[in-house]
């Protein structure tokens, strides 16, 4: 079985700077992490290649520093790590990533053995968007299971995967087919402590280091901030409200005057209250 | 479903998207569509919401508000047709098929973008739902077009784009995105961010049905089964009238017991920040916050929590704020109506026995008198 997990390594703070031309974020001099949401697909990747047998490609797309994400996931066990940087993919909105993404996947198909499954994680903590995985999924035609919560079995022989899925309200049971992609949902399960025999074996494992041309992209029109459709115009702080919150006094009261004082300050703001809590509450 | 014919030419500017020059093929592209999500019968209320947003931008652009209903046969549609022009639609388009009774990625988007290609919107918004966002993404890279995520606002610019404005970096700061040279602009929002628009009932109007061409063979992709979530976890925390929620400074998981008791005594639903659900005293769908839940309730009573922008954009569209709070320099006393500076952990026992005093049959017995 080969899989392939893409991960992304975001800043691990709120230390944030913009450029002031293009109104990208700036991501030198922030620390990094492997995106958290990432870690429960890479376990799940990890449980089912130990299950299964075969092996763990892990991607990621990123500047040249990125590869400090890929060695920390060879430290957990994965087998093979590939690193997509290339100037041509600064600015890169979700399509353009997702593009970008897809193409690699395809190239390590053809290198090292078509995919049974990809892994996202659900999304990441700096964009938020949850798009990358769907649009993977779909330039690549592969059957796109989301928000899984569980793998209940995979049969290599019929092609064949069932899960349990995340959707409104409740858990979707799913059947469906290989090759597919799955986002894995968080508290899943916990990230494994590497081994000493996967630390000792990612230090010997070269990263491959792959450009646009290396993952055989030919139009680069469709890359970076050329490839993408969005644009960010503006980026600015949200604006502080004008006053403050209103204090109830505390000093040399009881707790149970504070108490009262604050539920009548409530009531005299929002008067029909009174009644809506009486007659949902005190049953 | 292959997306290699729908690669589109780029226009011709060197960096392409930054200025505005819409393609020809792309200037027919008009309407504001919003996606009525329709699931084992219900519509969500996220698509009222968007259908109050969407009526706000057709009305600047001077264009229709529609409504897309995609579903199985059956009564579902008629109602879910019948509240979107309640809410505001002026037409609805619906695509009634039998492999849409259950949200499949693959015949929902093939409903989507077919109906996308025939009757061309400017605009499609959809609810940041799981399934919302597992559509979404399918649907714009189908359709090659931009897509913006959890908007927190939505605008028309003065050339007619729409200006979507959503948080980034956990709500450090906001960014405005457009699509500017691509259609249809897409963009997603979470339940409870946009306020619920006035309900009136209204004659069904123009109604306009598309047929899919899929069949129940053709899809891969099969539900075995749909287990319900359990009561703690139906909690309908986005939707609650009144919401007591903990946060670090409560100390430890048992003081989550106080925000419980409170909540329990005035008929409130109860939640927490993120940090707690990353230490795992509470499960993640209690999670209050841009990552978790938006409320919008009457009454907001915040114990504990110091008030972090990604907390703050997840409760500011509550009516009435209350907060708790050791720290008279939190954050949350700035964007508070009320606020008490003391310790939540003895404060919430006195809080809730004055509720539970002044709510008692006893003491409105004497109001009413």
């Amino acid at each position: 079985m080969h899989i392939v997990i893409c991960i992304k390594q975001v800043p691990d703070s709120a230390q944030i700077r913009v450029h002031p031309v293009t109104n990208t974020i700036m991501r030198q001099g922030v620390p990094t992490i492997i995106n958290p949401y990432d870690l429960f697909a890479l376990e799940e990747a990890l449980r089912l290649r130990d299950a299964y047998g075969g092996e763990v490609t892990v991607l990621t797309m990123g500047p040249p520093m990125a590869e400090a994400a890929l060695r920390k996931a060879l430290g957990y066990g994965a087998d093979r790590a590939v690193l997509l940087t290339d100037r041509y993919f600064a600015g890169s909105d979700t399509l353009a990533t997702s593009f970008a993404l897809s193409q690699a996947i395809a190239k390590v198909g053809e290198t090292f053995g078509t995919p049974d499954i990809v892994f996202t994680g659900k999304q990441t903590i700096d964009g938020d968007t949850a798009q990358v995985g769907p649009g993977i999924a779909k330039r690549l035609d592969l059957l796109q299971l989301t928000y899984v919560a569980k793998i209940a079995s995979v049969d290599l022989d019929a092609r064949e995967i069932k899960v349990e899925r995340r959707s409104e309200g409740g858990t979707q049971m799913l059947k469906s087919r290989l090759p597919c992609l799955i986002t894995m949902l968080e508290g899943t399960n916990e990230i494994r402590r590497g081994s000493l025999k996967d630390a000792l074996c990612a230090a010997r494992t070269r990263v491959l280091k792959w450009s646009a041309a290396d993952a055989g992209i030919e139009d680069l029109t469709k890359c970076g901030l050329r490839g993408s459709p969005t644009v960010v115009k503006r980026v600015f702080a949200p604006t502080a409200r004008a006053e403050k919150a209103v204090q109830i006094d505390t000093a040399e009261k009881t707790l149970r005057d504070i108490a009262d004082a604050l539920i009548a300050a409530i009531f005299t703001r929002q008067p029909a209250l009174e009644h809506e809590l009486a007659f949902n509450g005190g049953a | 479903m292959s997306t290699a014919n729908r690669e589109t030419p780029r226009p011709a500017a060197g960096r392409a998207g930054i200025k505005k020059e819409l393609p020809e093929r792309f200037k027919d592209y008009r309407h504001v569509w919003v996606f009525i999500e329709l699931e084992r019968g219900q519509v969500h209320p996220v698509s009222f919401e968007l259908l109050g947003e969407g009526r706000k931008l057709a009305d600047k652009l001077q264009v229709q508000l529609a409504g897309v209903v995609l579903g199985p046969p059956g009564e579902a549609i008629g109602n879910a047709v019948a509240e979107a022009f309640a809410y505001g639609a002026d037409l609805v388009y619906i695509v009634e098929a039998p492999v849409l009774v259950d949200y499949r990625n693959e015949p929902f988007t093939k409903a989507m973008t077919d109906l996308v290609d025939t009757h061309k919107p400017e605009i499609l918004l959809l609810g940041a739902t799981t399934l919302g966002r597992d559509l979404a993404g399918s649907v714009a890279t189908t359709l090659q077009t931009g897509l913006t995520a959890d908007c927190t606002e939505l605008d028309v610019d003065t050339d007619g784009s729409l200006a979507a404005t959503r948080p980034t970096f956990g709500g450090s700061l906001l960014c405005t995105i457009y699509t500017l040279n691509y259609r249809p602009q897409m963009a997603t929002v979470r339940p409870r961010v946009m306020p619920m628009p006035q309900r009136a009932d209204k004659p069904v109007g123009r109604v306009i049905r598309h047929k899919l061409s899929a069949a129940e063979d053709e899809i891969v992709t099969k539900v075995l089964g749909f287990l319900p979530d359990n009561q703690s976890a139906k909690a309908n925390l986005a939707y609650a009238d009144v919401v007591v929620a903990g946060g670090l400074g409560l100390g430890a998981a048992e003081n989550l017991q106080l925000v419980k008791n409170l909540a329990r005594a005035i008929g409130a639903e109860h939640g927490c920040s993120r940090p707690l659900i990353q230490k795992g005293w509470m499960p993640a769908d209690r999670q209050i916050g841009q990552t978790g839940k938006t409320i919008r309730p009457k009454l907001y009573i915040a114990a504990g929590i110091s008030g972090a922008i990604q907390h703050r954009v997840g409760v500011e569209g509550a009516d009435l704020i209350v907060a708790i709070n050791t720290d008279p320099n939190a954050p949350i006393f700035d964007f508070a109506h009320l606020g008490i500076v003391t310790d939540a952990i003895r404060f919430l026992p006195a809080l809730t026995e004055a509720f539970t005093r002044r709510l008692s049959p006893h003491s409105r017995d004497k109001l009413a008198s």
